[in-house]
C-alpha cells in the first residue's frame, strides 16, 4: 500500500464536482504522459521541416537542416523515458516488444520506435554526416579523432562515386521518412483517439490534429533553437533563413488552429450526451489552459504577430532587430501553446468523468516519478543532449550560411 | 430472450464469421492479418461458446437492492481490494430523481446508513440504488487495448488480469466505459471484477452475490436453460449499461431507469 497516494487522493475529495464513478478519482496518466506526446511533437516535425528543406529545396531553410536532425534525435532518444517511468512496472517494459498484443494502440510503441530511430533518423543523419566525419576524423587527434572514425564506420570513401551514393541514400530516406515521421505521430493520436469509451478523446481528427501540431511545435522549437544557438556559436542569424522558416510556421500554425477549431464546432454541432460535462469542464477546469494558453497566447496572439510583422515588413522595411525580437517571442509562446494542447488532451480527457455527470481533478506533484520536477528534467534532458551532440556532429558551419561542406551541399540537392 | 447475451450470437454472427473470411479471403497476408486483428471482427472477444460451455453472466434486480453495502464488503474483503474508499471491484450508486427534472448520483458508503430523506422529502420523484461491477464485456475494449495481453478473456467468458504480466500502463483503465477498473496500490497493476473466479470455477457463488440479503444480485451460466440466470433473463425486462458502445455487456439490469449510465 502506498499511504502518500491515498493521502493526496483524500485531499482530491473536496474538489470533485458531481458525481463521478469511486474508482475516477484518481487521474491515471498524469504528466509524464503529457510530455510524452509533446516530446514525439517535436520530433515528427523538426524532421518534417528537415525534408521540407530537402524535398522542396528549399536553399533559405538550409541552415536549419542539420540543427533539426538533431534536435529530432536528441528529443527521440527521451521519448521513450516518459512513457516508461510511468508505468506500474517499469522493469516489465520488454513484454511489449515479446509479447505485443496486435490490437493494441499502445503495443505498436516500440516497433514504430525502433523503426523511426534506426531506418529512418540514424541513417539520415548517418549519410548527411558521413564525408564530414571523415574529413573531420583527418585533422583532428585523440578522442574525437576516434569517435568520428568510429561513428563514419571506418569508411575513407569521399570518392565521387560514394558521395553520389550518400545522395541516392539520404533521397531515400527522407522519401521513406516522411510518412514514417506522420506515422510516428499519428500514431501517438491514435493512442487516444481510438478510446471510444472517451469522448474527448474519441475522435478520428485526433491524429491529424496531432500531427499538425507536431509539426507546429517541431518547426518552432528549430527556429527559437537557431535563434538562440546562433549568436552563441559566433554566427550571424539569416534573416531570410528565419523569414522563411517563420513562413511555413505559420501556415502550419493556420491548418492546424482551422483544424481543431473544425473538431470543436463538430462537436457542439453533434452536441452528444457529453456536451454538457464537457463544455462545464471547459469553462471551468480547463479555462486556463485551453482558452487562454493553447488558444489565446499559443495561436491568436502569435499569429496575429507575425502577420503584422509580414505585412509591415514589406511596407515599411521593418526593422530586423525587432523582427527578431518579434518571431521569438512568437515561437516560444507557440512551444507554450502546443505543451497546453498535450495538456489539455491528455489530463482534460481524464477530468470528466464516463458517467458525464461530474468532474474530478488533477493535482500536481512536486517530486517524484510522476512529478513536476522529474517532468521538468525530462523536458531539459533533450537540450542536453543536443549539446552533446552538437559537439560530436556540429552543425555550425551550416547554421552559419558558410558553404557547406560536400555532403551537405550535395544533400540539398 | 430480449438481448442476446452471446458475442453475436445467431445472425449476428453469422455475418460476422461470413464477413470476416470474405476480408480474410481479399487481403491475405501476414501484416494485414495483423490490421484485421485491429478490425472490430473482436478476434479476442469470446464466441458464441460451444453447448455445455459455460458462459457466464450477472444479473441485478434494481428494485431490490436496499443499498446495505454488504456486497462492497464481501468484495472488498473476499478479493483483497483496498479498504480505502478510492478502489472498487463493485460499488452501489443512489439516485435520487426529483420533480424538476433533476438528478442526484452519489456512490454509498459502507457503514453509512442512507439518510432517509426520501420518506418526508416531497420533492422527490423516486430514488433507487443501482450494484456496479465490471460488466464483464463479450467485446471489452479493455482487452483491446492491452498492449501486453495481460487483460484477457476466458473461455468461460470472464475478462480477467494477470498480475504477473501487466506492465501498469493503465491503457485498460482508460479504455473502459464504467468505470470498472482501478490500479492495485499494492501489486501496481490494473485489477477489477472477476466474478469471484476462484470461487465460481469450484462451483460457488461470486462473494458479493452470496451476501445480498435481497438477491438484488443473481449469478449463472446463460448457457444452462434452467439456471438463475437464465430465469431471471427469462422473467424480466432487461437492460445493459451503455448498450451503444458496442461493448455486450454481460451484467443484465432488471428495472433499470433511463437515467442510470
Ligand atoms: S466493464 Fe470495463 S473492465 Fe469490465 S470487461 Fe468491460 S471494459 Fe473491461
Ligand atoms: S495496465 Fe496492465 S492490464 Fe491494463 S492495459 Fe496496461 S498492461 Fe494491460
Amino acid at each position: 500500500m502506498n499511504p502518500e497516494l491515498v493521502h493526496t487522493l483524500r485531499e482530491l475529495i473536496p474538489q470533485i464536482q458531481g458525481y463521478i464513478y469511486p474508482n475516477e478519482i484518481e487521474i491515471h496518466w498524469g504528466l509524464l504522459i503529457v510530455v510524452y506526446p509533446y516530446i514525439t511533437g517535436v520530433v515528427a516535425g523538426a524532421f518534417i521541416l528537415a525534408s521540407l528543406v530537402k524535398v522542396f529545396n528549399v536553399k533559405e531553410v538550409q541552415p536549419l537542416y542539420r540543427l533539426s536532425l538533431l534536435t529530432a534525435l536528441a528529443y527521440l532518444l527521451v521519448a521513450p523515458m516518459a512513457l516508461v517511468s510511468h508505468l506500474g512496472h517499469p522493469e516489465r517494459f520488454y513484454e511489449i516488444l515479446l509479447t505485443p498484443q496486435t490490437s493494441s494502440a499502445m503495443a505498436m510503441f516500440g516497433f514504430v520506435y525502433a523503426w523511426y530511430l534506426m531506418a529512418v533518423l540514424l541513417l539520415e543523419i548517418w549519410f548527411v554526416h558521413r564525408t564530414d566525419m571523415i574529413e573531420w576524423a583527418e585533422h583532428e587527434t585523440g578522442l574525437m579523432r576516434h569517435i568520428h572514425r568510429a561513428l563514419a564506420l571506418y569508411s575513407r570513401d569521399t570518392g565521387d562515386r560514394s558521395v553520389a551514393f550518400d545522395h541516392k541514400a539520404l533521397k531515400v530516406i527522407t522519401i521513406v521518412g516522411i510518412p514514417s515521421a506522420f506515422l510516428l505521430h499519428g500514431y501517438v493520436g491514435f493512442i487516444f483517439g481510438s478510446i471510444k469509451a472517451n469522448p474527448w478523446w474519441s475522435s478520428v481528427l485526433i491524429p491529424i490534429v496531432f500531427l499538425f501540431s507536431a509539426i507546429v511545435s517541431g518547426i518552432a522549437l528549430v527556429i527559437l533553437l537557431y535563434m538562440i544557438l546562433t549568436p552563441l556559436t559566433g554566427g550571424k542569424i539569416s534573416m531570410r533563413c528565419v523569414d522563411k522558416a517563420i513562413d511555413f510556421l505559420f501556415y502550419a500554425v493556420i491548418v492546424d488552429f482551422s483544424l481543431e477549431l473544425v473538431d470543436f464546432i463538430h462537436r457542439v454541432y453533434q452536441s452528444e450526451e457529453e456536451i454538457k460535462i464537457l463544455s462545464e469542464m471547459v469553462m471551468s477546469k480547463l479555462f486556463a489552459s485551453l482558452i487562454i494558453i493553447q488558444v489565446l497566447l499559443g495561436m491568436l496572439v502569435p499569429l496575429t504577430l507575425i502577420s503584422l510583422t509580414k505585412i509591415f515588413k514589406k511596407r515599411f522595411h521593418l526593422n530586423e532587430d525587432l523582427r527578431k525580437m518579434v518571431y521569438f517571442v512568437a515561437v516560444i509562446l507557440i512551444q507554450f501553446g502546443i505543451f497546453a494542447t498535450r495538456w489539455n488532451v491528455v489530463i482534460g480527457g481524464q477530468m470528466f468523468s464516463k458517467s458525464f455527470r461530474g468532474l474530478t481533478t488533477y493535482k500536481m506533484e512536486f517530486g517524484g516519478i510522476e512529478g513536476l520536477l522529474f517532468a521538468i528534467f525530462l523536458l531539459a534532458l533533450p537540450i542536453l543532449i543536443l549539446a552533446v551532440l552538437t559537439k560530436i556532429l556540429p552543425p555550425w558551419k551550416e547554421m552559419h550560411g558558410q558553404p557547406a561542406p560536400e555532403g551537405v551541399e550535395a544533400a540539398g540537392s | 430472450m430480449p438481448l442476446s447475451p452471446f458475442a453475436g450470437g445467431g445472425t449476428v454472427n453469422g455475418r460476422r464469421t461470413f464477413l470476416r473470411g470474405f476480408f480474410s479471403v481479399l487481403l491475405s497476408g501476414g501484416a494485414i492479418g495483423g490490421i484485421l486483428k485491429i478490425l472490430p471482427s473482436k478476434a479476442d472477444a469470446g464466441e458464441a461458446p460451444p453447448k455445455g460451455q459455460n458462459w457466464y453472466g450477472f444479473g441485478v434486480s434494481v428494485d431490490k437492492c436496499i443499498g446495505c453495502a454488504r456486497c462492497m464488503e464481501a468484495c472488498k474483503s473476499e478479493n483483497n481490494v483496498p479498504r480505502e474508499p478510492f478502489f472498487f471491484r463493485t460499488w452501489v450508486e443512489r439516485y435520487i430523481l426529483r420533480k424538476n427534472g433533476t438528478t442526484t448520483v452519489k456512490a454509498i458508503a459502507p457503514n453509512v446508513e442512507p439518510s432517509p430523506e426520501t420518506a418526508s422529502d416531497k420533492s422527490i420523484l423516486r430514488s433507487f440504488f443501482v450494484p456496479k461491477l465490471c460488466n464483464q464485456c463479450a467485446s471489452p475494449p479493455c482487452v483491446q487495448v492491452c498492449p501486453v495481453g495481460a487483460t484477457f478473456q476466458t473461455k468461460d467468458g470472464v475478462v480477467l488480469v494477470n498480475e504477473n504480466t501487466c506492465i501498469g500502463c493503465r491503457y485498460c483503465i482508460q479504455a473502459c466505459p464504467y468505470g470498472a477498473r482501478y490500479l492495485h496500490p499494492g501489486t501496481r497493476t490494473a485489477d477489477k471484477c472477476t466474478f469471484c473466479y476462484h470461487r465460481i470455477s469450484h462451483g460457488l457463488l461470486p462473494a458479493c452475490v452470496e451476501v445480498c440479503p435481497t438477491q438484488a444480485r443473481v449469478f449463472g451460466d446463460l448457457n444452462a436453460a434452467a439456471s438463475p440466470m437464465s430465469r431471471f433473463l427469462r422473467m424480466n425486462k432487461i437492460h445493459v449499461l451503455k448498450p451503444g458502445l458496442n461493448t455486450e455487456p454481460k451484467v443484465y439490469y432488471a428495472s433499470l431507469d433511463g437515467e442510470v449510465r
